[in-house]
């Protein structure tokens, strides 16, 4: 567990070494600041529920480009080859960029808050939904960071790992609506369960239930563990 | 020290290893050569855990390489070929990371970086980033990096290819200074500095082991003076 610890440091460090890191953070900021910001005085509520319904989407392209270099620039440079000769299992590998990605994640959203504390000051700002809001953004990233991370371990081509895990994320935000259209209605509710978006809304409305939680850890796990297989796989 | 036992290795229809053995003595400088395409990058592979074989097993000590990799992994210090490393790194970052890895406790962990940067002669460039380096100096940063924590066993896959002669002599000398206390894999296409290092040479040739033996002895049985026209007869080269 220790080296863990030391794979995420490397990891999170070598984030901002790079310009990358703040170009994303930029590019996230500019367009969620703009989307939401231009109905919001159109809405007349004191609330960042518009906020974090487009939170899925906008994470959906954002997430990937965070998470494409961590095993494809690896693979790409030759560094995988010291990565797995190092006295270091695979499990550790993994989790350690895994926490680096929602570390960047956390970083990447702390600005945002500022957007509630100025809502707070123009109306009454109810904080339930805010928090929630966010325990839900860190456990969507976290299953995001999971998909990109595996996208990222099949390729040595960042650029297919983006759009590999930017595939996954979008399909799993847009389930529902584009199902909604071709399945007769008593099957939605089975199928709901399997969208991001839907899980999402739900913890963002204030509500932390437990299946909401147990989805998002359940999709991380699967996709971290099918990293490790791919990771077997390769040798 | 380090038992290779019937290793085969295919990759799809090719076959890179032909069950292939050797052994390596505690403390000895085993060259292990060969023309391009012989095998020894994947018995280096196969031996640090980043292959696993087709068949056979490579034993360091007790431990077996398909059962025990980590702790194998624990005992030796590898330097890939052409030394890949981390390019937005500083050196001292870096060579720090792998100290982490390598579980160096934090009171000595300062000095023996220290020292490692003493040895490859890197102390004026630890503050840069590694993609400003040189072809010499990172191949110094990847000897730094094998030799971090102590590891018993050395595997150099050509520590010397791509520097210049004043370099290769450095390197060389590295490799015998510490080679006195370690036990020393390393392969190169320099024949003379073989013959100048190494204990006892094992040459290889399409994936099949062709001689493992001391070069005076190669060069009794064989009648030939140059080292060079051994080399070459047996890999088929002439």
């Amino acid at each position: 567990m220790e080296n863990v610890k030391h794979i995420f440091k490397k990891e999170f460090k070598s984030y901002f070494v790079t310009p990358i890191a703040y170009i994303v953070i930029s590019l996230f900021l500019l367009v969620i600041g703009w989307l939401f910001f231009s109905t919001f005085f159109l809405n007349r509520q004191a609330s960042m529920m518009q906020f974090f319904s487009l939170l899925p989407i906008t994470f959906s392209f954002i997430v990937p480009a965070i998470t494409m270099r961590l095993f494809s620039e690896e693979l790409n440079i030759g560094t995988y080859e010291i990565l797995l000769t190092l006295p270091v299992k695979f499990r550790d590998i993994i989790l350690g960029k895994f926490f680096a990605a929602i570390s960047f994640i956390a970083i990447m959203l702390l600005p945002t808050i500022i957007y509630a504390v100025s809502i707070s000051f123009v109306g009454e700002l109810d904080w339930g939904p805010v928090i929630g809001g966010y325990t839900g953004a860190i456990l969507l990233g976290a299953a995001f960071s999971a998909i990109g991370i595996f996208a990222s371990s099949l390729t040595r081509n960042q650029v297919i790992a983006f759009i590999t895990g930017m595939t996954i994320c979008f399909s799993l935000t847009l389930l529902t609506d584009f199902l909604l259209y071709f399945i007769p209605n008593s099957f939605i509710g089975f199928f709901q369960y399997f969208s991001a978006n839907f899980h999402f809304q739900n913890i963002s409305k204030g509500l932390i239930d437990s299946r909401d939680i147990l989805y998002f850890i359940t999709i991380s796990f699967i996709a971290l563990y099918a990293a490790n297989l791919v990771m077997k796989e390769k040798k | 020290m380090i038992q290779v036992i019937e290793l085969s290795k295919n990759y799809g229809d090719v076959k890179a290893l032909k069950n292939v053995s050797f052994e390596v003595k505690k403390g000895e400088i085993l060259g292990l050569l060969g023309p391009n395409g012989a095998g020894k990058t994947t018995t280096y592979r196969i031996l640090t855990g980043y292959l696993k074989p087709t068949s056979g097993t490579i034993k360091v000590k007790d431990y077996d390489i398909n059962e025990d990799i980590i702790e194998i992994k624990k005992m030796i210090g590898y330097l890939p070929e052409s030394a890949p490393i981390y390019k937005d790194i500083l050196v001292y970052d870096y060579l720090n990371y792998i100290a982490d890895i390598r579980k160096v406790s934090s009171s000595r962990k300062l000095s023996h970086i220290k020292e490692l940067a003493d040895i490859c002669r890197l102390r004026n460039v630890m503050h840069k980033t590694i993609d400003e380096l040189s072809k010499g100096y990172r191949q110094r940063v990847g000897i730094a990096h094998a030799l971090m924590g102590d590891p018993d066993i050395l595997v150099l896959d050509e520590p010397t290819s791509g520097l210049d002669p004043n370099q290769i002599v450095e390197t060389r000398d590295i490799i015998r200074r510490i080679g006195k206390e370690k036990t020393i894999i390393f392969s190169t296409h320099i024949l003379s500095e073989a013959e100048a290092t190494c204990d006892r040479v094992v040459i290889m040739d399409e994936g099949e082991i062709k001689a493992d033996d001391t070069i005076e002895n190669l060069k009794k049985l064989t009648d030939e003076d140059k080292f060079e026209n051994i080399f070459r007869k047996i890999t088929r080269g002439s």
